[in-house]
């Protein structure tokens, strides 16, 4: 089953085609990485599959909803982890994990339940009473993608989850999110290619606006003539293959 | 119902749990409560200066102390927009109804707690108990909704750097010069003393004196300019904020 069908999804401010006539398919529970350069329009894809900016022309449906039509539900279904950490500084974690369940429309008792389990999955028991502010940015986002996952989202886009942590503290967090493969569909953006390659189960990579190629890591590698995903992904990008 | 209780409970812990609203929201009046009390009373009763006595200068602090809700409201308002938190809020089932209440609700029962506070303190500076204290303290109610209103709307033009300057220099002083407060309006006149009539401040103050003193029927015009005030500002911040949002993402 399909869990993300973009049909000719196009995004354009005046004159500037920031999202050219997208044709995207996620299957569920996939972890779906989507690479492109600064400006490739990657951003805005995922801002318009989120209900945040409605696209000028074209469609995308999540789960059977669409974006354009059934915006509340599918902002039900939905989760986004953004690329700045996105804690209530003030708030300690628990509180932060509560308070998300909250305004997703959990009961209290069900927040808690939940609050529990995501300081039990992603290791946070012993800061769970800590502010959010006084964590070190790893820790900030552990705590920002469990928030993204306590309203048990079908759906959840990770924007740049890793961006200027330290090598120990990505990995950390890759093991975390290496535990949801399978079980939740996962849209990935990042730079570090290396984290595509290792997390994901297929890549997209966007270029101008367009979707210029997709597959497995290797099919990537293969389709441009490398054993270097790098390479690849440069030869692809900039229309080399 | 529930979610714009837990995004208002959110927004009260933020709120209370920054060093600077107990500073600037309970001590601060406090201190300058304080202070014009010990020159009051230092003033020889000759001089005939009744302007900071504790009937006169506690309706003109607790006023004074409510334009810091505007700082809180500017506060949490704009850092929620300037950061990637609000992009978290814009994806959730959040609607823009929620957001306005969700940031005004904790803002009531800290601006009552606030004026409480400073009648409270007045008592040791010779304030008598009359029973006209509730309704004094009561009159306050528009003002803070005036003040909330004014820091929804700086809340969604600034960033959070500019709130604090405009929020906390700008507002609160003009609050403090236009509301007859720290010196009599009257005695300057002119065009600065139309300028004042014109703006809520002063009104906000006078409504607060006369309930103290229990004139209640110069009450009712004060408080009808005040509520007219917040009425505008407040429709003008949530079709702003609502504009605001849009753009945001």
């Amino acid at each position: 089953m399909l869990a993300i069908k973009t049909n000719n999804l196009t995004k354009k401010y005046k004159e500037k085609t920031v999202v050219n006539n997208l044709n995207l398919s996620v299957n569920k529970g996939e972890m779906y990485a989507l690479l492109g350069v600064n400006g490739a329009g990657k951003s805005t894809t995922i801002k318009m599959l989120s209900c945040l900016i409605k696209p000028t022309d074209g469609n995308a449906e999540l789960m059977g909803k669409s974006i354009i039509k059934d915006e509340t539900a599918v902002k039900q279904i939905i989760s986004v982890s953004p690329q700045e950490t996105s804690v209530a500084p003030n708030l300690t974690v628990r509180e932060n994990l509560e308070f998300i369940a909250g305004i997703f429309g959990f009961s209290k008792a069900e927040a808690k339940a939940k609050a529990t389990k995501m300081i039990e999955d992603f290791d946070m028991a012993d800061i769970e009473k800590s502010r959010a502010k006084t964590l070190s940015g790893g820790w900030q986002r552990r705590l920002s993608i469990a928030m993204a996952l306590i309203s048990e989202p079908e759906i959840v886009f990770l924007d740049e989850p890793t961006l200027g942590l330290d090598v120990l503290a990505r990995r950390e967090l890759w093991k975390h999110i290496e535990k949801l493969k399978g079980k939740i569909t996962i849209i990935l953006t990042t730079h570090y290619l290396e984290e595509a390659e290792a997390l994901s189960d297929r890549i997209g990579i966007m270029a101008k606006g367009v979707l210029k190629a997709e597959g497995t890591a290797n099919e990537l590698k293969a389709k441009a003539g490398t054993e270097d995903f790098e390479e690849a992904f440069i030869r692809i990008a900039e229309d080399e293959v | 119902m529930r979610r714009t209780l837990v995004f208002a409970g959110r927004n009260t812990k933020e709120i209370i749990r920054d060093i600077f609203t107990l500073i600037f929201g309970i001590l601060f009046p406090l201190v300058l409560l304080v202070l014009l009390s010990a020159i009051n009373n230092s003033i020889p009763k000759e001089a005939g200066m009744s302007l900071f006595d504790i009937n006169n200068l506690l309706p003109g602090v607790a006023v004074f102390g409510l334009s810091f809700i505007s700082l809180f409201t500017a506060t949490i308002v704009s850092k929620d927009r300037c950061t990637s938190f609000i992009l978290r809020l814009f994806t959730s089932p959040l609607k823009p109804s929620q957001y306005i209440v969700g940031y005004t609700l904790p803002l009531i029962p800290i601006s009552l707690m606030q004026t409480i506070v400073c009648y409270i303190a007045a008592f040791f500076m010779g304030l008598e108990y009359t029973p006209n204290i509730f309704p004094a303290i009561l009159v306050n109610i528009p003002t803070a909704i005036l003040y909330i209103a004014l820091g929804l709307l700086c809340g969604t033009i600034f960033n959070d750097k500019m709130v604090g300057g405009v929020c906390g220099a700008l507002l609160t002083n003009l609050s403090a010069w236009l509301s007859s407060t720290w010196f009599d309006i009257e005695l300057i006149g002119g065009a600065f003393e139309k300028v004042a009539n014109l703006l809520p401040f002063i009104h906000a103050v006078k409504a607060g004196r006369f309930a103290l003193s229990g004139e209640f029927s110069e009450i009712l015009p004060e408080i009808l300019w005040v509520s007219g005030y917040a009425l505008v500002i407040a429709v003008i911040a949530v079709v702003l904020f609502n504009y605001k949002m849009k753009q945001d993402k």
